[in-house]
């Protein structure tokens, strides 16, 4: 038992806006109130839900292809030493299992969704996933690219996808279904892509990546899963790309789904040379467009890793750095391709996806519908989030930021014009409320009774203005994990699953065509709910 | 100035980067004595393996074969390390000021990614002279690496700024994937000098083999060199610039990447 009195209270979802109450904890609970017991004086400290990230990439066969094509990257690295309680571990850009963990609590942060899980790498994806301490984690599916899944909609027989891609997500043990360039990489698998939303994918007849994407969109919101489709368009990076997400919007009409990193397809131009930021004209768009949430993917300035399923960018990407290159394919699912990346203020190109990120959180009227994420590590390491924070509360500090990028890049984004700076309430919103209703988990992201004990408490007023770089304490599940910016207890998380319903005579569709193009046993495919340490079921409804 | 003189060989290489100005010029010769090691995975002290005297301050000299003693100087800062005998790999990694002197050979990895200061090794050297770690962008960044005798592979590899002299001969690959700075060979190089090279200048005092991707862009005398002559001659190596002694051939590459940087093969006069 817990009880945190005298804070001030930041809790949204329940329309507290920072009031000053006591919060009482018993078995990893919010409750009403408590007898005896342990208490913290919160007084002149803020008192946060703990962060949830909706999208991130912390685990699985891509995450570690990263950490082992960069071993320079961990020379500069936070170590964390080896003691009793606590595993050692390396932080830098792509920070090994353990160290993520710690470094997500220590920044205030309890729980995780791994946007991009292959299912041949799901089993690997959910051991990394136990290994990462105390936060509580979710892990999408990617779907955009299996083939089995895009015969089935070039066919039209989109009952039986429906079935297929039910059984795919119980399979994998995965939260939700996400989408990677679609029709993109299966076409780069014979070195071409899908830039077109209207045109016939190559190798196919007459599928299209805007057919993809409204059929997985319907077949996720027919299986009624707790979060919608998470998308990462077409054209991810290139300049112009603005034109195919608004396109890209129109195609989910009458559909829920989540965008991710929109600042990554935020851009107009028709070349580097011109490339310039279309971030006003999106939110413009999306503010209208009530079915949809995304996260903002901004970047900052310094290292950074570019790992995706989106093969075909990291190939130009890595023409245009020169930077080491690695592409991965993944059979029938999908493939990935890293490259690491640096992320520079004199760069014209980084100057505006700098202000992009920025000018979409600060744009997007409603915080409910735009979460705070780097699309770590594509877009900077997810313990830079105070900076970003930061960036969003203090208009001075802003300008101050912009005096440093180049002039002629001033003129390609309407950033220097907004004087918009967040609350702490709506920080609150897009780090925790938001991302936690968007996932569709209700125990997350609030402070109400019944909820999960998750919390962080922040002093208002550091010197450095990184409020949430050190957080007084971190609370999971009811433990104090995190005091004074030390671990002080390491806890396990849950691993939240959702089981939509399927006919179990897919098994019977799918078994002959494993056997044909597969290199695994249709018998081995299949993650085994056991596997799980904790798992979460989250039922369909 | 404590003189650390090596008791015996370590069975397996030591891992001694606290033996560095920064690290000793604040410390009694017992807390020098305490100060950590490691030999393979097992903690130890230098006092273990060094005899230590004299006075103390931030000057610091190694008597004995360290040819098993890696990151000596590692980061440093200031001050100076004199060694009478040899130096393992790593030597003054990372250094950002002060001075290195060594009497004998040092292994690989000398002055790898350093930013300043100044190393001078009386024999050979090996592989990876200034270089850039595995998977790293940039090798050294400023500072100065002498060599009196021959230098391994790799020497300047990915560098960008500073001044590499190797007295003997250098073996493949001198300038790999170069940035900037500058490397003077007085003995020459063995096979692909200056491959992948972007920018920068390779200056042979001898002929050597190029590559196919550099071609010949004039012969003369470069005005920037008399500088580095003036900066080098006072430190034992001589850059000839003067016409009556003979000219430079330009050639300029690597057209591979495709780059801009240049190898400057010296041409005496009357050859």
């Amino acid at each position: 038992m817990l009880k945190i009195t005298g804070g001030t209270v930041h809790d949204p979802a329940n329309g507290v806006l920072g009031v000053v109450k006591d919060i009482c904890i018993a078995d990893g609970r919010i409750v009403s109130g408590v007898d005896g017991g342990r208490s913290i004086d919160a007084t002149g400290l803020v008192v946060f839900p703990g962060g949830v990230d909706v999208h991130t990439h912390v685990a699985g066969a891509a995450m570690n292809f990263a950490r082992g094509v960069t071993p320079e990257n961990y020379r500069r690295a936070v170590r964390f030493i080896h003691a009793p309680d606590r595993r050692a571990g390396l932080g830098g850009i792509t920070p090994t299992t353990f160290a993520t963990g710690y470094m997500y609590a220590g920044m205030g942060w309890t729980t995780v969704n791994e946007a991009a899980v292959p299912i041949l790498s799901a089993r690997h994806t959910h051991e990394e996933l136990h290994d990462i301490p105390i936060l509580d984690k979710s892990s999408l599916v990617l779907m955009a690219n299996n083939e089995i899944v895009l015969d089935l909609l070039e066919a039209g027989e989109v009952e039986r996808a429906r079935d297929v891609v039910a059984w795919l997500i119980w399979a994998a043990k995965a939260y939700g279904v996400k989408a990677v360039n679609p029709g993109g990489i299966v076409a780069w698998k014979s070195g071409k892509n899908a830039s077109t939303l209207s045109a016939p994918i190559p190798g196919y007849g007459h599928l299209t990546p805007a057919r993809i994407i409204s059929g997985l969109a319907g077949i996720v919101d027919d299986l009624k899963m707790p979060h919608p489709l998470h998308l990462h368009g077409n054209n991810l990076g290139m300049p112009g790309n603005a034109q195919t997400t608004l396109e890209t919007m129109k195609v989910l009409e009458g559909h829920r789904a989540h965008l991710a990193h929109l600042q990554f397809h935020a851009y107009g131009g028709d070349g580097w040379g011109t490339m310039r930021s279309e971030a006003k004209a999106l939110a413009e768009a999306f503010n209208a467009r009530k079915n949809l949430t995304a996260d903002a993917g901004a970047i900052l300035f310094g290292d950074a890793m570019t790992v995706t399923a989106d093969g075909p960018w990291e190939h130009v990407l890595h023409g245009l750095t020169g930077r080491k290159w690695s592409n991965v394919d993944v059979e029938n699912e999908t493939g990935c391709g890293i490259v690491p990346y640096t992320y520079k203020e004199r760069s014209l190109v980084n100057a505006v996806q700098w202000a992009a990120g920025l000018e979409l959180l600060l744009l997007i009227d409603d915080p409910w519908r735009i979460f705070l994420t780097t699309d770590h590590p594509n877009g900077g390491g997810f313990w830079r989030y105070p900076e970003l924070v930061r960036l969003l509360r203090d208009a001075d500090h802003r300008r101050e930021c912009l005096k440093k990028i180049p002039p002629k890049a001033r003129g390609r984004m309407v950033l220097p014009d907004l004087d918009r700076q967040y609350t702490l309430s709506e920080i609150a919103i897009i780090t925790s409320a938001g991302p936690a209703r968007a996932l569709g988990l209700s125990r997350k992201g609030h402070l109400g009774v019944g909820a999960d004990a998750d919390l962080a408490l922040y002093e208002e007023k550091p010197s450095n203005g990184l409020m949430f770089e050190y957080p007084r304490y971190v609370i999971k599940g009811g433990e104090i994990v995190v005091e004074d910016g030390e671990i002080r207890a390491v806890t396990h998380g849950r691993e939240f699953i959702a089981r939509p319903a399927f006919d179990d005579r897919i098994e019977a569709y799918l078994r002959p065509l494993f056997e044909k193009v597969y290199t695994m046993s249709f018998d081995n495919y299949a993650v085994e709910v056991e596997r799980l340490g904790q798992p979460d079921i989250h039922p369909c409804a | 100035m404590p003189i650390l003189t090596l008791k015996e060989q370590p069975p397996v290489p030591l891992e001694a980067e606290s033996l560095s100005p920064d690290v000793v010029a604040a410390l009694t010769l017992d807390a020098i004595r305490a100060l950590p090691v490691h030999l393979g995975k097992s903690r130890r002290s230098v006092g273990d393996f060094f005899e230590v005297a004299g006075p103390h301050g931030d000057e610091l000299e190694i008597r004995g074969d360290a040819a098993k003693v890696k990151w000596i100087g590692r980061g440093m800062t200031r001050g100076r390390i004199t060694l009478l005998g040899n130096a393992g790999m790593h030597l003054g990694s990372c250094m950002k000021g002060g001075s290195i002197e060594v009497s004998g050979n040092v292994s690989d990895w000398l002055g790898a990614e350093m930013s300043g200061g100044r190393i001078r090794v009386g024999g050979n050297a090996g592989g990876q002279v200034g270089a850039a770690y595995r998977g790293s962008l940039t090798g050294m960044t400023g500072g100065t690496i002498l060599i009196g005798g021959s230098a391994g592979l790799e020497v300047g590899m990915r560098m960008r700024r500073g001044i590499i002299a190797v007295a003997g001969q250098a073996r493949d690959f001198a300038g790999l994937e170069m940035k900037g700075g500058t490397i003077l060979l007085r003995g020459g190089a063995e096979l692909r000098t200056g491959a992948w090279i972007s920018r920068g200048t390779i200056i042979s005092l001898k002929p050597i083999p190029l590559l196919p991707t550099f071609s010949y862009a004039c012969t003369y005398n470069p005005t920037f060199l008399r500088l580095y002559a003036r900066h080098l001659s006072p430190l034992g190596f001589v850059i000839p610039h003067d016409e009556k002694d003979g000219a430079y051939e330009r050639y300029a590459g690597d057209a591979a990447v495709p780059g801009r940087g240049e190898i400057l093969v010296w041409k005496p006069a009357g050859s």
